[in-house]
């Protein structure tokens, strides 16, 4: 069968291709690293590291299952996760911020690596071990077996595409992220070399990329507080039974369907210094007109309103379908009870949906720090003075612009960071004060 | 089928009067409306401004005329003969079509083998697909440049295609709606000899149109306003998404006639929200269904 054949054969070559280019990419870590002097201390390093995380997960573990059945098992379990943890960052790296050479501020970072590592590793298996040690008081739905179909290749099969293509594109990438990180690499030049954390120390004490951050956190805040306030107000008007309310509905919802990018283009026509409508509604009624995209304490605000426009229908729409979970009786009784509208609002309406607010803040926030880069780049391109130049856009300006890719790729670990450092804490606080309705 | 606290309501409402089921919790006023008509021509006005501006010369933009201009034909015949935006909307519309199916598919084979299979590690592979919900593709997309160049699909259509074509949000939203299925059903199927797959797309697939409606919609919006990566991983005008094509009628910081731009901007937009509004009922009830969890 000659097209078997050439599959499997381009098959074989893809994949030998691949395997190659993973196992060089390890290794030519390495040999660009300079072992100096006599290290007792380096070879002694990884095994004092991961002692210490051994009895630290020991600790922790043994403090989770007292007084619970299988304790000796758990604790063992916490001693190997501990190690591993502590080791997983440390020894891709090979200890090099220990080096005599560094400075206390790589010493500083990799000790916060080694905790990084650690919690990454122990935390989960906390859980599993939790789950899986114990006896089990509920069965989920699913696996309780009723209507489930047997079959040991199937669901694999099922599965299969899913699963390569999240490795091969979401997985791999991230790891090899990570890998980029420690290098000096350019783009097309074959040849990079292994610099330990540098291009992470080195951000610590970049303005540009300081600057970056503030102006990041500083505008999604703003689109998150002002687009939610202006969507939860319009939305619980168009769902009041009103003449007309469908109509509405669609007119307020489209947004959801334009482009970041062509968003850019329109605001670029409404905003523009020259001939822009808003600066002529501005001029006419009251006599002044704003340098929207040429003054930089005002761009960020251009981004802002066009982000808010996009993103305002997909705001919407989920108020709408949250609004219907709110229970009619407690409104009507407190109508009753002499509650007022705006009362019943702020008392009932808003804690009800605070489920469907805690989801939108999460989508608005990553939409904020990711999503807002086709708006920049057709509105302002990151200017005027990097007044606009968000944390992503200054990844594709360092890594495709400047041909940084180990710099860009340091500054992408520490957005990821950032960005679930920021989710996890609104899970934390949402925790106490999102009510989940019946 | 109604329950006794819905007829208990029905009777209060007759008693107290109202004439709809629903309570109205803000006393309806003629400023209801007037918010909603103000908040609708607000959100409306850009792209209504848009649209007249891609009828209009560049001296009658700046003339701030609130009516058709003269030049929509010379726009017209700018924008798809010269800019040739008309082969980036086929490349959109291949690449936005191609990973919408190819999406769906995946999800509900994925949703198939979460729900109605027992088989060993299925908790590890659930793990494994739900952490890449925590991956957004911008922060890789260095790395997944290099590898996707690595493989040599540099300035392809594939690059654009199979590294979306699976997702955890996909497999999720198809899990979640098997799971409030009746078990019932599948053992019936069962009893009755149905593969798998008969079950999945005689059985499964007509109970879950508003849920493929939903996926479809996110998925064809999402891949049709692709930008950062089209850019990247595509050199030349051959191949490219119309997102990015659009800046070939940007022109310079000073040049642009923005009747063009306008014309491109309002014919980008149009697929996707045609999508979104023949869709809309799916959309709003597949997700009413997957909300609460």
């Amino acid at each position: 069968m000659p097209l078997a054949y050439f599959l499997r054969t381009a098959l074989y070559e893809q994949c030998s291709a691949f395997s190659l280019q993973l196992v060089h990419n390890w290794y030519e870590i390495h040999p660009s690293r300079l072992h100096t002097g006599d290290d007792t201390m380096n070879t002694l390093l990884p095994f004092i590291v991961g002692a210490i995380g051994a009895l630290a997960g020991a600790a922790l573990f043994a403090r989770s299952f007292r007084g619970k059945q299988r304790a000796v098992v758990g604790t063992a379990i916490g001693a190997g996760a501990g190690a591993i943890g502590a080791l997983l960052l440390m020894l891709p790296l090979d200890f090099c911020m220990f080096d005599p050479e560094r400075k206390t501020a790589d010493v500083i970072f990799g000790g916060i690596l080694i905790v990084v590592g650690f919690a990454l590793v122990t935390l989960p298996t906390r859980a599993l071990a939790l789950r899986f040690l114990l006896p089990r008081p509920t069965i989920m739905r699913g696996e309780s077996g009723a209507g489930a179909y047997r079959g040991a290749v199937l669901p694999w099969l099922l599965l299969a595409p899913t699963l390569i293509v999240l490795a091969l594109f979401l997985y791999y990438p991230s790891l090899d992220t990570f890998r980029l990180s420690t290098l000096l690499s350019r783009l097309g030049a074959p040849r990079t070399a292994f610099v330990c954390v540098d291009n992470y120390t080195r951000l610590a004490v970049d303005s540009d990329y300081i600057n970056s951050l503030i102006i990041t956190l500083a505008m999604s805040a703003a689109i998150v507080v002002i687009g939610l306030t202006l969507s939860l107000g319009i939305a619980t008007l168009a769902f009041q039974p009103i003449k007309g309310a469908k109509i509405y509905r669609t007119l307020l919802i489209w947004p959801y369907a334009i482009s970041p990018a062509v968003a850019g283009v329109i605001f670029l026509l409404l905003f523009n210094p020259t001939g822009g409508i808003i600066n002529y509604f501005l001029d006419g009624v009251f006599g002044f007109k704003i340098g929207w995209l040429n003054v930089p304490a005002v761009a960020p605000w251009a981004v802002i309103i066009a982000s808010i426009w996009k993103s305002i229908g997909y705001n919407v729409l989920f108020y709408l379908a949250g609004l219907q979970n709110v229970p009619n009786d407690l409104l009507e009784a407190s109508a009753i009870d002499g509650a007022t509208a705006w009362q019943r609002f702020i008392r009932i309406v808003v804690p009800m949906l605070s489920p469907i607010t805690f989801f939108l803040v999460i989508t608005n926030m990553t939409y904020a720090f990711f999503d807002t880069f086709g708006t920049i780049d057709y509105l302002t391109g990151g200017g005027p003075l990097s007044s606009t130049t968000t944390m992503m856009y200054r990844i594709y300006q360092v890594g495709i612009q400047n041909n940084d890719l180990g710099k860009a790729a340091a500054e992408s670990i520490l957005l990821f960071v950032i960005v679930i450092g920021l989710t996890a804490l609104q899970f934390r606080t949402s925790e106490r004060q999102v009510t989940y309705g019946a | 089928m109604t329950t006794p606290t819905q007829v208990q309501d029905t009777l209060e409402n007759m008693l107290v009067g109202r004439d709809t089921a629903r309570f109205s919790w803000i006393p309806r006023r003629w400023y209801t409306h007037l918010v909603l008509i103000v908040s609708c021509a607000v959100i409306g006005f850009p792209l209504f401004y848009a649209l007249l501006v891609s009828t209009q010369t560049n001296s009658e933009v700046y003339a701030y005329r609130f009516l058709p201009g003269s030049a929509l034909a010379d726009n017209w015949n700018f924008v798809f003969n010269i800019a040739h935006i008309g082969n980036y909307m086929i490349n959109s519309a291949l690449i936005a079509v191609t990973v919408t199916f190819g999406k769906v598919l995946l999800s509900l084979m994925a949703g198939l083998a979460f729900v109605y299979f027992k088989f060993p590690g299925k908790w590890l592979v659930f793990a494994f697909v739900l952490v890449t919900l925590m991956m957004p593709t911008e922060i890789l997309i260095l790395s997944l440049f290099r590898f996707v160049n690595s493989l040599g699909w540099g300035n392809t259509y594939l690059a654009l295609i199979v590294p979306f074509i699976a997702s955890a949000t996909g497999a999720f939203l198809f899990r979640q709606h098997f799971a409030n299925i009746p078990a019932e059903l599948s053992e019936a199927a069962q009893l009755d000899g149905a593969t798998p797959i008969q079950f999945l797309f005689r059985v499964l697939v007509p109970m879950s149109w508003n849920t493929i409606g939903a996926l479809t919609v996110i998925q064809f919006v999402y891949v049709w306003n692709f930008y950062l990566w089209p850019a990247l991983i595509i050199q030349g005008q051959e191949r490219q998404v119309i997102q990015v094509g659009l800046r070939t009628l940007a022109g310079g910081d000073v040049s642009t006639s923005y009747g063009p731009l306008m014309l491109g901007a309002v014919v980008a937009s149009l697929p996707p929200l045609i999508v979104f509004l023949l869709l809309q009922k799916q959309f709003m009830s597949g997700f009413a269904l997957s909300r609460d969890k």
